[in-house]
């Protein structure tokens, strides 16, 4: 299994560059994988754009330098994956997908375990769990399902 | 083994539950029973094995009567919450099924689909006391003239709810792999392509029907712990199929026997039957169930006695075999190398997962066993057995 940095940032944009493709150099110059999750730029107008960075953590710095040289802002956005112990019958189809083992199971009594410290927030579990006990916030907001972003498959 | 073989009724059994004196064990606990004591011993010692599962089980629903409104309906079509039920049985009876999506659900068309509410769904809110908006139509007869209905339910407002289940309890089940070079959303959770991931779905040693594996107990009417209520098996499952090749303790070591099931939905609770949203699949229900094994004799105690390293299954490829109907198996593993977390396929360590809560299904087990401990369930002899191998 192939461990990748991953994190999002909330990138505010000056009106004076928002017609410059920047996410094409992120990609292209700085090989990062990005997955826009909510965007809002108009010509000529300050825009926001919420972005998930992925690869290597090397270039996702460098990326981020570059974005900074620029006069954009980056803000980390600390995801957070919360679980519903109601919700959650203890299944366990969650541990299969799960790339950090934050989500596993207790062996001696087959108990479905979620370590919060572990969990990088890469939310491949909220639409894995049938009964949608995951629950995914981005900084202080937690979202309804719907609003969650489809996560990049981890592994090839 | 110096026992004369020992021979138990029902009558007897019940007698002892009545009078507290019967001995109840979980199937968990009865493998090291019979590992310490011998079939005979166990068959002396221990009146009744409970047994759980607690599981995606898509072949679940409800009949309702939906109680008539004046001018009077003939509902050919009904929905709760969106969600269709078969309306053509009678004036306001309807059946909802566990797999049925919301009439305006996307499914697939944006894959792979969320399939966020559906029957199953429907099932939970209505157990957990919320109401349920409930649409009919009817094209109008002379003693139904009403053409639409539409009201806020709940389930104390419906007149009859029958939790009617035509397939549960699959007694053993693949474990599913994806060979192929993509990732596949299937009925059996998430696969990585390239054989990276297994998922399977059964409690094993706990599960009812690897407990009977020769149906020599479980029948038409044997009394049940289903959804968190009383319910009783009540006919052999669709897709029954006791010719299942089988291993030399009996069990099957695929696919094998299933139950129909059936309960009053009003004294179910939400806690033990739950709408499910399957990634790329569908609507479903996990459905908690407990059957109760009479030890009648030591055979049927040294049938509750396997452990999980005793039960088998096959390793199926749900990346192309089973959607083109190949029949191939990449091994046998065991129950206990599935609930290992890793199991080797083609020489290949794969992490497992279940879909069949564990440690749930043994929550089941000991309520069901609470239950009959305390003289308030009463196991109930079956009118007909399952039917067995070549029967």
């Amino acid at each position: 299994m192939i461990t990748v940095y991953r994190r999002i940032y909330y990138i505010r944009y000056p009106k004076e560059i928002s017609e410059k493709p920047i996410i094409y150099h992120l990609i292209k110059e700085y090989d990062v994988e990005v997955n826009i999750l909510r965007a809002n730029i108009l010509p000529q107008r300050e825009g926001i754009l919420i972005i998930e960075l992925a690869g290597n953590k090397a270039n996702i710095n460098a990326g981020l330098e570059y974005l900074g040289k620029l006069g954009v802002s980056s803000e980390r956005l600390a995801t957070r994956i919360r679980r519903d112990d109601e919700r959650c019958f203890q299944c366990g189809a969650c541990t299969g997908v799960c790339p950090v083992g934050a989500l596993y199971i207790r062996r001696e009594d087959m108990a479905v375990m979620f370590d919060a410290d572990k969990c990088t927030g890469c939310n491949q579990c909220v639409l894995i769990c049938p009964v949608r006990a995951m629950e995914m916030s981005l900084g202080e907001e937690w979202l309804e399902t719907s609003e969650v972003p489809t996560p990049t498959p981890l592994f090839s | 083994m110096g026992n004369a073989a020992i021979s138990k009724t029902y009558a007897e059994i019940n007698a002892r539950i009545k009078s507290g004196e019967a001995v109840v064990v979980t199937a968990e606990e009865m493998v090291d029973i019979v590992r310490k004591e011998g079939p005979e011993g166990a068959a002396v010692k221990v009146d009744v094995v409970t047994t759980g599962t607690f599981a995606p089980m898509c072949s679940s629903g409800v009949f309702f009567n939906i109680g008539q409104t004046v001018p009077t309906i003939k509902a050919s079509k009904v929905w709760f919450n969106k969600v269709p039920a078969y309306g053509g049985i009678a004036a306001v009876d309807a059946y909802l099924g566990a797999t049925e999506p919301a009439e305006d659900d996307p499914l697939n068309k944006i894959y792979p689909g969320e399939f966020r509410y559906g029957g199953g769904h429907v099932i939970e809110d209505l157990l957990r006391g919320k109401s349920v908006f409930l649409e009919a139509k009817g094209y109008g007869t002379d003693c139904y003239a009403s053409r639409k209905m539409k009201k806020e339910i709940t389930l104390k407002d419906l007149p009859y709810a029958l939790l009617c289940n035509p397939r549960n309890g699959y007694q053993n089940y693949n474990c599913a792999v994806n060979f192929s070079d993509k990732v596949v959303h299937t009925y059996m959770g998430m696969l990585k392509p390239k054989c990276k991931n297994a998922n399977f779905c059964s409690a094993g040693e706990l599960s009812p029907l690897f407990n009977d594996p020769l149906y020599r107990t479980i029948g038409i009417g044997t009394r049940i712990f289903l959804g968190g209520g009383i319910g009783y098996v009540t006919w052999h499952g669709t897709q029954h199929n006791p010719n299942a090749a089988r291993a030399a303790n009996g069990t099957p070591t695929r696919p094998a026997g299933t139950m129909m099931v059936q309960g009053d939905l009003k004294q179910m609770s939400h806690r033990w039957l739950k709408g499910l949203s399957l990634l790329g699949y569908g609507c479903s229900l996990a459905v908690g169930l407990g059957v109760p094994i009479p030890v009648l004799n030591a055979e049927i105690a040294a049938c509750t006695g396997v452990g999980d390293d005793e039960l088998f299954t096959q390793v199926v490829d749900y990346g192309y075999d089973y959607t083109n109907g190949i029949a191939r198996t990449y091994g046998e593993v065991s129950y206990a190398d599935l609930k290992s977390g890793t199991i080797v396929v083609n020489g290949q360590s794969v992490p497992t997962a279940p879909l069949s809560s564990i440690s749930k299904a043994r929550e089941i087990a000991q309520t069901l066993k609470d239950w009959i401990a305390s003289g308030s369930f009463m196991l109930h002899e079956p009118a007909m057995k399952l039917p067995g191998p070549d029967s």
